[in-house]
């Protein structure tokens, strides 16, 4: 199943970049059943990681309870207007998404 | 029997509130609250307003010969009257209706001219609570509130007309008119500002800065689904940004236009620095003189100034040497009687209502009693749409939400369609009915009662007690959340936890409820009724208030 | 992609212990240099926007926990040199319950706690 694009702002302020993203997951917890009465297996964004052009600039593991259609913001230093910012999540069955944007 | 010779004293007693003299240099006025009443009403206060925990005995939670006591007003005077429920029949016959924005504008004037450059400042709450601001999407209180001459407002219940409702307004006609302001709203998806957070005027030569504190709870009190986009919060480290940025712009003066509640407040005011004055509604308490509060900034004014267009606070601030130095506040009572009515908003509010008129005029029945809704536990007019809820949908128990809004009426008045909207005018009117376990009953009395009574008012929402019918229980205010609610009964049988119970309600917040308008439900009861006799209201049994000034 | 493994007994854990100990630290008490920002009362239990900043010195690693979901663990960010110790998610609780923000700084973990209510909502004044 193709995931849509996630939703990134990087904007950089006095040295520090400020990166904003919404994904688009849909972080089933495995505490759910469904109308039957099975167990809805939890399905969810496990690893997370961020780069600023090369260099990781945040990683991250998350259980099956973060929200719906994750958000995540964090800061970090030395990236400059036009640099290239790329958030990659990968969830617990294997599929993946990568998408790009530029520093403003 | 002297009635001419008291009338007259009323009057002279009543004709002195409005004579204030300026002071200083920087005027606010403010209300809150209104609740889309357009036209003099009676309003009761509360006998029932419990404090707990810090809030114990102190202001807003004294009622009846407690507030008089506190505050130093003579009993049977004007300012009993306008703020306590004693021998509230005798006393709205004497001194009369309250409110009313012809009489409020006439007052507004008044003050206004005395006070060069004084702002008009609406704590929200105004376009709901009416049968004419329901049907007319509230045109006829935005139509309303230029003409009164709002300059600035935050808001409230405005939210239950939809996001979109709200934007064409802010961004329509209220533009370069009414600011529109609230430093805690923000959108759901990357948390950027909807509206601005504060508004910088000049007054007199002294810079003014005015913070919008939208109601933090919206989501929760109110369908979630109305403001989907949006999310609030008290969000306190916003408004310390807001206020340094403020003063770094060059703001003497710095004040909260609140609906937080009057609580909230009072924490709040201990926790951020530089606001001279939280000027609050959403409690509905009518606060005759600020409390001072102190924090690491200095002191802070903090206020509540009633509902219904009952009041209309005047603070004069004297600002010198770039700061406050010292203030004046006064909450005026708006006896209609005593006010002469603006001649252009009496004509406003014929021609907006004149639509409706026959409609608003429909007679339903005639009450015995004084119908009243404002208490921590239960009103009769309350317990009449629970007895209506409880009857026309066949449910041994009733739950009826606890809303501050809703006016009152004297023994002997015939209930119209009016009165009835003037208690059930919302935008998610439907009834509902339930099939609800024991236990699932007893969760719901613990949650409301937990937004009522935890010790942190951060953790309140402003709201009374759900009103119950049928249900006996009683309430331990002081106990911990989950403990409160206790000896459940109903027909003198002990409610079980896995029994259910057919439960009749009204105003459900979840999306998708659908149902019968409540007004319908009450008319229908009402016409059939013709003559409401004496009504038994179901109030719990209340336990561990001894000497809590917050009861009569 | 992202290359660590995911800490499966981090996040099998019921309590800040429990998720300490897997992380191999050792007991963590709450340090007013860190800073847990959350609602009092969330306006979905589904989505509560939790924000933690530490002004601990070498912070390398922040998590959020809620002791009262199924599984403590939430979420566990590793800040490499250069990153700011500051980051913001959005998380779910089944009813009201403490969520605590665990910071590793120089190798020790410290703690912050806030309680945050589950309501059914209604009412208002
Ligand atoms: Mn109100
Ligand atoms: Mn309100």
């Amino acid at each position: 199943m193709a995931s849509r694009p996630m939703r990134i702002r990087a904007v950089e302020k006095g040295g520090v970049v400020e990166v904003k993203v919404l994904m688009s997951h849909i972080m089933e917890t495995g505490q759910r059943k469904d109308s039957s009465g099975k167990i809805v297996p939890a399905h969810f964004i496990d690893l997370v990681e961020a780069k600023c052009n090369d260099k990781t600039v945040l990683s991250a593991q998350w259980g099956p309870s973060v929200s719906r259609d994750p958000f995540l913001s964090f800061k970090f230093k030395g990236g400059k207007k036009g640099d290239k910012l790329t958030i990659a999540w990968k969830d617990n069955e294997g599929e993946s998404r990568t998408d790009t944007t530029e520093i403003r | 029997m002297g009635l001419s010779n008291s009338a007259r004293a009323a009057e002279q007693a009543a004709a002195k509130f409005y004579d204030l003299p300026r002071f200083g240099n920087v005027h606010l006025l403010h209300f809150t609250d209104c609740h889309a009443q357009l036209l003099p009403i009676y309003f009761r206060e509360p006998s029932v307003n419990l404090g707990v925990a810090g809030a114990r005995n102190q202001p807003p939670h004294l009622v009846g010969d407690y507030f008089l006591k506190h505050y130093g007003f003579a009993p049977g005077s004007a300012q009993a009257y306008a703020y306590t429920c004693l021998d509230f029949e005798q006393a709205a016959r004497q001194y009369g209706k309250v409110g009313g924005f012809a009489h409020l504008a006439t007052l507004v004037r008044r003050l206004k001219a005395g006070r060069p450059g004084a702002l008009l400042l609406d704590g929200g709450d105004t376009w709901q609570g009416s049968a004419t601001a329901l049907w007319t999407k509230a045109q006829d209180m935005i139509d309303a509130s230029l003409q009164l001459g709002v300059d600035i407002m935050t808001a409230h219940w405005e939210f239950t007309l939809g996001t979109e409702r709200v934007q064409e307004v802010v961004d329509g006609a209220f533009k370069g008119k009414i600011d529109f302001i609230a430093q805690n709203i923000k959108t759901a998806d990357f948390g950027d500002p909807v509206f601005p957070a504060y508004t910088m005027r000049e007054m007199n030569g002294v810079k003014l800065a005015v913070i919008g504190q939208a109601f933090p709870y919206t989501p929760i009190a109110n369908p979630r689904y109305m403001v989907s986009e949006w999310t609030f919060g008290i969000q306190e480290a916003n408004l310390q940004k807001t206020i340094d940025e403020a003063r770094g712009k060059g703001a003497q003066a710095v004040v909260l236009l609140s609906h937080n509640g009057m609580d909230v407040d009072l924490k709040l005011a201990t926790r951020v620095r530089g606001l001279d004055a939280i000027l609050g509604g959403h409690t509905h308490d009518g606060v005759p003189e600020p409390v001072v509060v102190a924090n690491a900034g200095g002191k802070t004014l903090v206020t509540n100034a009633g509902s219904n267009g009952k009041f209309l606070a005047v603070l004069d601030f004297d600002v010198k040497n770039g700061k406050v130095s010292d203030f004046r506040y006064k909450l005026m009572p708006v006896f209609a009687n005593y006010l002469e009515a603006d001649p252009a908003m009496a004509a406003l509010i014929d021609k907006v209502r004149a639509p409706y008129a026959a409609k608003l005029a429909e007679p339903l029945a005639v009450t015995d009693d004084t119908l009243y809704r404002r208490g921590n536990f239960n009103g009769t007019f309350d317990q009449l749409i629970l007895d209506a809820l409880m009857a026309e949908k066949g449910a041994e128990i009733g739950f009826s939400p606890g809303f501050r809004w809703g006016t009152s009426l004297l023994p002997g008045a015939t209930i119209t369609m009016e009165h009835l909207m003037d208690q059930t005018a919302i935008t998610y009117p439907y009834t509902t009915v339930t099939e609800m376990p024991g236990s699932q009953i007893k969760t719901v009395l613990e949650d409301v009662a937990d937004n009522l009574f935890n010790p942190d008012p951060y953790y309140q929402q402003g709201g009374d007690m759900v009103r119950v019918g049928g249900l006996r229980y009683s309430i331990e205010p002081g106990k911990p959340a989950g403990s409160r609610i206790g000896d459940m009964s109903l027909n003198g049988k002990p409610i079980e936890a896995d029994k259910k119970y057919k439960v009749a309600g009204w105003a459900p917040v979840a999306e998708g409820a659908k149902g019968e308008p409540v007004w319908d439900v009450v008319a229908r009861h009402l016409r059939a009724h013709k003559t409401i006799g004496k009504l038994a209201l179901n109030e719990p049994v209340v336990k561990g208030m001894q000497g809590n000034e917050g009861s009569i | 992609a992202a290359q660590e493994q995911w800490n499966k007994d981090a996040f099998a854990g019921h309590s800040v212990d429990d998720v300490v100990k897997a992380l191999k630290g050792s007991a963590a008490a709450d340090n007013a240099d860190v800073t847990l920002v959350a609602p009092d009362i969330a306006e979905n239990g589904a989505v509560v926007p939790v924000g933690v900043v530490s002004k601990l010195p070498n912070t390398t690693q922040i998590a959020i926990l809620v002791p009262k979901n199924p599984n403590a663990l939430s979420a566990l960010f590793d800040i490499p040199e250069g990153s700011l110790p500051d980051i913001a998610t959005r998380i779910k609780m089944g009813k009201t319950s403490d969520i605590y923000a665990l910071v590793k700084a120089d190798g020790k973990y410290y703690t912050a706690h806030k309680n945050v209510k589950v309501t059914l909502g209604g009412c208002g004044g």
